[in-house]
């Protein structure tokens, strides 16, 4: 196939971001809104002819585009496997809802938000399209500009030092994983993954430039205690930036984990298991205490964020196929399931100015509608089966009882206190008595948010009792994956 | 003398310079005519050096040397040079500074400049220098009834001429350990045991840190940025930058090639330092000039780094560096001059309070052009940064290369203050309709530099690869 389909993919967002900059003008939008909207469902189709011509048999990567790009050092190289795909999906299927929710509610410069999402949704497909890592860090670092400006400009009232906070946070950390880069290049010689892949890292250097990478994937992850950027981010985002933020933001670290942690430097890998197990454990349980205390909506699905993004990174790190198939189904359960609970909030946010639990209560009783697809998200997000956040959870623990009884049981108290605080909240909003007069003259959801909620919630429901799409598609994949981890370690301990 | 050929761009800038004199004096409200000639002048220079460029030459005894890296930077500043005369007019003619001394001026501190460039040898080199400096201290103060400028003159003129003694005195010394004033052949005398000629080095390295404001000689820096008048300080900030920094490379490839560890060492303490202090002092600042002099200051840091590897890698990416922070300053000095209400230009940074909403383009530059001061990919100051950082730890000197890094983090947080001015904030102060297309297409032409360099991050290291091998 000649076709340049990822570049494609990948431009055809920042292409119609282009057009809308062209096209801008003031108080006027609905131009903007038929662009973003036309160029977001293209691609979201685009991305569904990938899916279906990718070959799921083949380990390696598929659909590779090469170009010289800085003359004798980098090549711009693009290519997908059996994990990188879904992500795609993933990002292409959530944009387009992101764009109806924002012309839904946003109220001020509408233009100019529907240009910054779709230049992220660029940043964002970059990123698991790249096999160079420089390439993997441009996209990585660009996409901070735009979801700045998001949280900046249409944020709340503390969005200042949320969207401070957000980007120096991600820097600091990133910069450390790029001076790593640089120096995989002088060491290795080159920056292509696959390259990378084949030739292996020294085991001395494994060490440092696990440690530097992981600086920059803990901080998007993101683990304890460097997940302190995430609720201010998300509370104080408006509620399309909330979606991307979670949805697929967060997954670009644990992508790279997968992918490169784990792929480049698989003895430094098992060597800091313990680490991130450590970490991991401590963010499912000491954040899923704090989401019990919240009486903030967005700040308690935040929390719940990093407590879901604990299990992922601790069935990334157990090196079995349950374990990262698992976390791979956790991470797209995830960025369907807590991408609808921001909406949710989104649509109670929009018709009342308030998040606050306690300025709610019995909203069944107005608007029944929404609160039957609140409450079956807030199902999904505590692991109900039949549900996609079922079998994520369930896969990352049974690949944990594998490795380290103590991890799983420790874990396991997680799937428990999930529910607590998600029914805990459910209680309270949904049902109950309504004290707050507001509640009781208001609208239930209107045509465009209803659509958009009970696509993600089929979704949800569809791969919640029938996953076999997605495992097939990353099965071989996640294999090669497993496969040279235990290689590299066999051949290591032949060398000792 | 079959040689005078390579001179020629000098000799005729020299005697431009003159007709343009002339021209100044026998006309009345002559500003316009001699702004309109000084531009043409430069042209024909950069035409010159077009087509003689070529191979490295030497005439005079050795003493002036002409090459490919000279020639780059002269086009280099001659470049610039021009997009200031044509950026800055509206501004000069604004301030009252329109008088034909202005660009005559400008031209001798270039003609020094280009001294500077292709001197080999120690007293040329000298001339060049002073010929420059002398030509800047008028300029400092070239707005002689406002009190800020003067001051500003004064100071840079007191500073300056501290470092130039320095400087001659470090020339004199060099003299005295090597017996030779020539470049090459104190390259070749020069060994590491030498004592009295490592002070000599030392000597000449305050003389030319003061020159690239590189801390801890960098206190002129924001007095001056903030009290000569905008223009003044766009030209301040990129052209004699360059120049600086083109002559420490000059020296240290030749003179000083035999003593490059004690040199490097230097280096690598002024760079880190210029690196946190720019970063740090910037912080606080009000005034977007001084902003601005700040940032400059760690960008020389940055540059600085590149240098101190001491590889030929290193020095290309520097050269890169330099030459997308020249771009970058010009776009952002030329923001600067639409900064203005009632006719009044304003240099505080909270005037810029919810630009976005008043005028999107203005502020969508500054968006761009920060963010690429701040080094953040895509846009072009992340290559600079990326290329230097590159060389750095290919000469294994992680603790520069990490130190720098973390610096760019604390610097992104000053230049996402000016954002967050720009963007989040609301409106207080609405800016004059500034309808001036030179000013404009310098922006654009900037911004669009900056924003596609990511489709070919070699083009300038390409060409740079052919200047040196």
């Amino acid at each position: 196939m000649n076709f340049p389909i990822l570049s494609t993919i990948i431009f055809l967002p920042l292409l119609g971001a282009l057009f809308i900059f062209i096209s801008n003008k003031k108080n006027e939008s609905s131009s903007a809104i038929y662009i973003s909207i036309f160029t977001s469902m293209a691609n979201l189709l685009l991305t569904f002819f990938l899916w279906y011509s990718f070959d799921k048999s083949f380990a390696g990567f598929q659909f590779i585009e090469e170009k010289n790009w800085i003359s004798g050092l980098i090549k711009f190289k693009l290519g997908i496997d059996g994990i990188s795909i879904l992500f795609i999906v993933l990002t292409a299927f959530i944009t387009p809802i992101c764009i109806i929710s924002c012309i839904i509610s946003v109220k001020k410069r509408l233009n100019e938000f529907l240009i910054a999402i779709l230049i992220l949704e660029t940043f964002m497909i970059g990123v698991f399209c790249s096999l160079d890592l420089i390439i993997f860090y441009l996209f990585f670092e660009a996409g901070l500009i735009p979801m700045f400006l998001i949280i900046g400009i249409w944020g709340g009232p503390k969005k200042i030092y949320s969207a401070y906070k957000f980007f120096l946070f991600t820097l600091l950390g990133s910069v450390l994983m790029l001076a790593a880069i640089i120096f995989i290049y002088w060491a290795v010689g080159t920056t292509d993954y696959t390259e990378i892949y084949k030739l292996k890292i020294a085991k001395e250097y494994q060490y440092l430039l696990w440690l530097a990478f992981f600086s920059s994937f803990a901080v998007k992850t993101p683990m304890w205690p460097v997940h302190t950027w995430l609720p201010d981010a998300h509370v104080e985002a408006p509620t399309a930036g909330s979606v991307i933020l979670a949805a697929i933001l967060l997954k670009m670290a644990g992508y790279g984990f997968l992918r490169f942690s784990l792929g480049m430097f698989p003895i430094a890998s098992e060597f800091f298991t313990p680490l991130v197990f450590a970490l991991s454990i401590i963010a499912i349980i000491y954040t899923s205490l704090v989401a019990l205390m919240q009486d903030d909506m967005k700040k308690l699905i935040a929390y719940s964020s990093v407590a879901h993004m604990g299990f992922v990174t601790l069935g990334i790190f157990t090196f079995n196929k349950q374990g990262i198939e698992g976390s791979m189904f956790q991470m797209i359960s995830h960025g369907i399931i807590s991408a609808a609970l921001f909406l949710c909030v989104g649509v109670l946010y929009d018709r009342t100015g308030s998040r606050m639990i306690k300025s709610f209560g019995g909203v069944v009783n107005y608007l029944p509608n929404f609160s039957l697809i609140f409450i079956i998200f807030v199902l999904g997000a505590l692991g109900l089966p039949g549900t996609t956040g079922f079998i994520g959870e369930f896969l990352v623990l049974l690949g944990a009882f594998k490795i380290n009884y103590l991890v799983a049981i420790l874990a396991s108290t997680g799937v428990v206190l999930c529910a607590a605080y998600m029914l805990w909240m459910a209680k309270r909003v949904v049902f109950g008595n309504t004290n707050n007069v507001v509640v009781t003259k208001l609208k239930d959801i209107n045509f465009l948010e209803a659509t958009i909620l009970i696509v993600l919630c089929l979704v949800s429901i569809i791969f919640g009792f029938y996953p076999e799409p997605l495992l097939n598609t990353m099965d071989i994949s996640v294999n090669g994956i497993i496969q040279n981890h235990q290689n590299e370690l066999t051949v290591n301990l032949i060398n000792k | 003398m079959e040689n005078i050929n390579l001179i020629i761009p000098e000799i005729t800038l020299f005697l431009g310079i003159c007709l343009a004199l002339m021209v100044g004096v026998f006309f009345k409200n002559s500003f316009s005519i001699v702004m309109k000639l000084s531009i043409l002048i430069l042209l024909g220079v950069i035409y010159l050096i077009l087509t003689n460029w070529g191979g490295e030459q030497k005439l005079f005894l050795d003493s002036f040397k002409n090459d490919k890296f000279s020639d780059y930077f002269k086009i280099l500043i001659l470049v610039s040079s021009i997009f200031i005369f044509v950026s800055a007019d509206q501004f000069i003619k604004d301030k009252k500074l329109n008088k034909f001394e202005y660009p005559i001026i400008i031209m001798f501190s270039i003609l020094g400049m280009f001294f500077m460039l292709s001197a080999n040898d120690l007293i040329l080199f000298y001339l060049g220098l002073e010929l420059q400096s002398l030509a800047l201290y008028v300029l400092a103060s070239i707005d002689r009834d406002n009190i800020i400028s003067s001051e500003a003159g004064i100071k840079y003129f007191v500073l300056s001429a501290l470092s130039s003694g320095l400087l001659l005195y470090g020339c004199s010394l060099l003299y005295g350990f090597t017996g030779s004033t020539n470049f090459d052949e104190i390259g070749v005398s020069l060994i590491t045991q030498n004592t009295g000629a490592i002070f000599a080095m030392v000597f000449i390295l305050v003389g030319l840190a003061f020159k690239v404001s590189a801390v801890p000689f960098h206190m002129w820096t924001p007095d001056v940025y903030q009290g000569a008048p905008t223009s003044i300080t766009n030209f301040f900030a990129v052209v004699p930058k360059a120049v600086g920094l083109a002559v420490i490379i000059r020296f240290m490839d030749l003179p000083f090639k035999n003593i490059i560890e004690e040199w490097q060492t230097i280096i690598i303490f002024i760079s880190i330092a210029s690196m946190i202090l720019g970063s740090v002092a910037a912080i606080g600042q009000k005034n977007i000039k001084r902003l601005l002099a700040y940032s400059s200051i760690s960008h020389m840091g940055y540059a600085l780094a590149g240098v101190a590897t001491g590889t030929v890698s290193g020095y290309t990416s520097t050269i890169i560096y330099i030459t997308i922070y020249i771009i970058m300053n010009m776009g952002t000095f030329s923001c600067l001059y639409l900064m203005k209400t009632d006719g009044k230009y304003s240099e505080k940074i909270e005037d810029l309070s919810g630009l976005s909403k008043e005028r999107p383009m203005l502020a969508f530059s500054f968006l761009i052009l920060f963010f690429s001061l701040a080094g953040i990919p895509p846009l072009g100051g992340f290559f600079a940064k990326f290329f230097v950082f590159m060389s750095v730890i290919e000469s294994e000197m992680y603790a520069l290369a990490i130190i720098g890094l973390l610096t760019t983090v604390i610097s992104a947080f000053y230049y996402l203050k000016v954002i967050k001015i720009i963007y989040f904030d609301d409106n207080k102060i609405k800016f004059d309709d500034v309808r001036n297309l030179s000013i404009k297409a310098t922006i654009f032409l900037s911004c669009l530099f900056l924003t596609l360099y990511f489709i070919s991050p070699s083009i300038i290291g390409s060409l740079l690869n052919e200047l040196f091998i």
